[in-house]
């Protein structure tokens, strides 16, 4: 498993470098795909749905062929096929591609094998399109200023709308694990690599086309649906809506491949003594969260292929009038939908209970009871998804079933929350900024958790459903919880990532303006759902308006704060370049014990793990190996 | 564990006794001020039996939220104020509790004590009068016809973007604006001719959603005379912000005056309309591929 090939021949310098296979290669490939796709779909079409093609000005077939073959073309030019071939024509198996660092900054630019590039490039792809999407919102709620007065037409801003949902959760799905956990997971559980490398990469790659082909939707006449693609809304669609289709499809591969390549690190790769009343807690939450991308994204690939199949082949699985049902979709979206927001949440919960120890110098109060809450929540999670669909009249009879589901729920989750107030009692609390961020993760979730339970009672959920109450809701549970733990863990690994330190004065800054502005923000849309407003409107009651500007204006403080963040890390990882040390947060965990920045191979001796990582004010084993520096004699 | 519980004991139960102290009186201070200040303000209001079995509701999930956002916000303060680090630049470790049985237990027993009491009393609401909300074709929640009062049948059709009413009772007229009997008994039987939609009558504290094809009942008791409003609730296209408008609750006779007026008003138009049906299959919408 050591053994690392290398490549033998020297990599190419200066402009030769864009010769060969990567993302340029890649995005040329990609072009010439989408457009023998889109010629071959315009061949092959029959000509009763060529008239009626002529007649939208689109044809289906020949835009979702395009996509096809675009993204197969993208795929080959970055390299991913070489491998295969190579096997098929008798080459030996090799584990590493790219992963010399002579390779330099290219590398990011390629399908690299290296776990730690990969996490970086998942960092920056993410980043870009968690910025797009942030855009997005922010052009909503310029929308929303006045009640009738439009600064964008009805379908401009339900394409803004749709693209602001499927944008964040399709990118934030890996936004925690993508850079954190691709990182982190092989180095705290003692391991050199991904269990499938090349898989690491595929899923990055397959992710970034995704989100280029949810962009190219606004050259089709945008999508109406929102992100939730309710059927038979998307068969009225125009050709924005196949974007949607391929958007999410490839997020649904990505997402499985992912949380695949991941059971399988965890279960399989664990150093010597890494058992698992010893794992990480953060390594738990992505273990949790793993199976649930596992297991749940099938669901929406297979509802997905179903509506491109209605729209293009001409099947009726969702067209009420022709044998289907828009039950179907429903259900089926939501089958993945609610497992999908628990993937959102539960990396958040393990970075906030692992960072918290370092932070208030105690080991994790109540390990147990936290590996028992993720999973609970993980489990519960499968069986509570006909909550988004108590007024639809579907299975109404199940309705209190799923009322008692969805509030057990919070049980689990309540140990989380246990567990992470549990570790600050009569700890020497250090207001870092990773640390104000988890804190306020506590705050921000705590009223999500509440609303939540708003929405799971029937009674009450008659009045909040599909307004604006629900929208403050999973805002206040995934942007409260899950971006603020995001900023947690950036705040905290990055000096490990990069070998670079944050401005700390910055980073207070940041997480000040974007708490106060992210309150402000949120709070008020439970009293605008409260007062009746729908969700995803265009115009609405001019009695609200004071309220929507005050939410608009709040909403700015948060893109001005997501600047100073922007500043920050322009700042202080391209201009200042301060160098980091070993461990600037005095933490106990493995990773901090590696030198910085990590060497390709992470370990020079695979280390053995004797206690978990947060023995805080226990006194070290004598004999202990877990922490041995990696420098110490290979 | 045992080590932990002699740490904790080390100035452990007087902080405990702080938090408690703080967190009592908190919530004996915020607790009332929900319930008989906050409470009769929550939506929908009192339009319709319903709507107010509705505020019942939420004002009993609110208060009972209260005492639990306290505990935590108290806590939260408290450890800040009381366990932050004073010397930063010294990094001294805490004392290495990982857990109390005991209390893992207690938190298990009352946040198991309070989701199911809540599941219990939401389950107990729905089925006695359905809450107002969609219940599919098959009621299971009926409420009952109310002392000296009527009961009325009218169908919500909606279609891309607007909302028209049926009224089985009276030659199946449909009319374009709602106009409910005081005192009544309805039952709204929501379908779609399109898309997906929902049919949200927010001072009466109904919701239900329209699906093409499918009979969704939702019941309302209604009160006195009253002007209520009515919006789609799920996304339904381009003009899903402007599918709104508005209804009245009105005394008998005046209701029976103005359906009357309707049928003379759409007559021509209620001769061609497809004969009334639970559920109307469109012409199939599609665009080609």
């Amino acid at each position: 498993m050591s053994a690392i090939a290398v490549p033998a021949q020297a990599p190419r310098t200066g402009w030769r470098k864009l010769i060969g296979f990567n993302m340029l290669t890649g995005i040329l490939l990609g072009i010439v795909g989408w457009l023998v796709g889109h010629w071959i779909g315009d061949r092959i079409t029959g000509a009763n749905v060529a008239y009626y093609s002529a007649e939208a000005g689109e044809n289906d077939i020949a835009i979702m062929l395009g996509y096809f073959l675009g993204v197969v073309g993208f795929l080959v030019g970055l390299g991913f096929a070489n491998y295969p071939v190579k096997r098929l024509l008798g080459h030996p198996p090799s584990l590493a591609e790219r992963e010399s660092e002579e390779e330099g900054l290219f590398r990011y630019f390629t399908l690299s094998t290296d776990h730690k590039v990969v996490a970086k490039q998942y960092m920056v792809g993410i980043g870009l399109f968690f910025f797009i999407a942030g855009l997005n919102a922010m052009l909503i709620r310029t929308e929303l200023l006045q009640p009738n007065v439009h600064v964008f037409g009805a379908n401009q801003y339900l394409t803004l709308v749709g693209m602001h949902g499927s944008m964040m959760m399709g990118t934030m799905t890996s936004g925690l694990l993508g850079p954190l956990a691709t990182f982190l997971v092989p180095l705290m559980i003692g391991s050199r690599r991904m269990a499938f490398s090349r898989l690491s990469a595929f899923t990055f790659w397959l992710l970034m086309a995704g989100e280029v082909i949810l962009i190219t939707t606004i050259f089709f006449g945008g999508f109406q649906t929102g992100w939730t693609g309710y059927q038979p809304l998307g068969a009225q669609g125009t050709a924005g809506y196949d974007a949607y289709i391929g958007f999410f499809a490839l997020v649904g591969l990505s997402m499985c491949l992912f949380g695949f390549n991941l059971v399988v690190t965890i279960t399989t790769m664990r150093a010597r003594g890494m058992r698992w009343s010893r794992l990480p807690i953060f390594v738990w939450g992505t273990y949790t969260t793993a199976w649930l991308m596992l297991l749940a994204a099938p669901m929406l690939i297979a509802a997905l292929l179903m509506a491109a199949s209605d729209r293009t082949l001409q099947t009726a699985f969702y067209i009420p009038g022709q044998g289907g049902s828009a039950y179907l979709f429903q259900n089926l979206f939501w089958v993945f939908g609610h497992p999908e927001v628990y993937i959102l949440a539960l990396p958040g919960m393990g970075i906030v209970l692992e960072l918290m120890p370092v932070f208030a110098r105690k080991p994790l109060w109540g390990y147990r009871l936290a590996v028992a809450g993720m999973l609970g929540i993980g489990f519960l999670s499968f069986f509570v998804w006909q909550h988004h669909l108590f007024v639809s009249g579907i299975n109404a009879d199940l309705r209190p079933f799923y009322m008692l589901s969805t509030e057990l729920i919070s049980l689990p989750t309540g140990f989380i929350f246990l567990c992470a107030m549990g570790t600050l009692w009569r700890g020497r609390i250090r207001l870092t900024v990773p640390m104000l961020f988890c804190l306020a993760w506590i705050f921000n979730f705590l009223w999500g958790g509440i609303s939540g339970v708003f929405n799971s009672d029937v009674p009450s959920d008659v009045t909040t459903h599909g307004s604006f109450f629900v929208m403050a809701h999973f805002h206040y549970t995934i942007m409260g919880g899950l971006i603020f733990a995001f900023f947690a863990g950036i705040y905290y690994w990055v000096p490990k990532m990069y070998g670079l330190n944050l401005n700390e004065r910055l980073g207070k800054i940041h997480f000040w303006t974007l708490f106060i502005a992210f309150n402000s923000t949120f709070a008020p849309l439970f009293a605008l759902g409260f007062m009746g407003m729908p969700r995803r409107v265009v115009t609405y009651n001019p009695a609200w308006q004071g309220l929507n500007i005050w939410v608009s204006i709040s909403a700015y403080v948060i893109g001005l704060s997501m600047l100073v963040f922007l500043f920050n890390v322009v700042w202080s990882l391209l201009i200042k370049r301060e160098p980091a040390s070993i461990n600037p947060w005095n933490a106990k965990s493995i990773e901090w014990t590696v030198p910085t920045p990590v060497p390709v191979h992470d370990f020079d001796r695979i280390p053995v793990f004797d206690a978990d990582p947060y023995p805080y004010g226990e006194p070290v084993p004598a004999g202990a190996t877990a922490y041995a520096p990696a420098t110490g004699s290979a | 564990m045992s080590a932990s519980n002699e740490a904790l004991s080390a100035g452990g139960p007087r902080h405990w006794r702080n938090v408690v102290v703080l967190w009592l009186i908190a919530s004996v201070i915020m607790t009332p001020i929900v319930i008989f200040v906050i409470g009769p303000g929550l939506p929908p209001g009192n339009g319709s039996v319903e709507a107010s079995g509705q505020v019942t509701d939420n004002t009993v999930l609110l208060a009972t939220a209260t005492p639990v956002a306290l505990g935590v916000l108290v806590y939260l303060g408290y450890v800040l104020w009381a366990f932050r680090e004073r010397t930063p630049e010294v990094v001294v470790d805490g004392p290495p509790i990982r857990g109390d049985a005991s209390v893992q237990f207690w938190w298990l027993i009352v946040t198991t004590t309070l989701v199911l009491f809540l599941a219990g009393y939401g389950t107990v609401r729905l089925l006695a009068d359905g809450s107002g909300g969609g219940q599919g074709p098959n009621p299971i929640a009926t409420p009952s016809v109310p002392a000296g009062g009527s009961r009325l049948v009218v169908q919500v059709v909606a279609q891309q973007w607007q909302f028209n009413y049926r009224f089985p009772g009276y030659g199946g007229v449909e009319t374009n604006q709602i106009e409910l009997p005081e005192n009544t008994l309805v039952q709204f039987n929501v379908t779609s001719l399109d898309v997906i939609h929902s049919f949200w009558a927010y001072e009466l504290g109904v919701k239900a959603d329209a699906n093409p094809g499918v009979n969704n009942v939702a019941y309302v008791t209604t009160k006195g005379p009253l002007t209520f409003h009515v919006r789609c609730a799920e996304l339904c296209g381009v003009w899903h912000g402007y599918m709104f408008n508005q209804g009245q609750v009105v005394p008998k006779a005046q209701f029976a005056a103005w359906i009357a007026q309707q049928r003379v008003k759409f007559a021509p138009a209620t001769k061609v309309l497809p004969p009334y049906s639970k559920t109307y299959f469109p012409q199939p919408l599609r665009r080609g591929g």
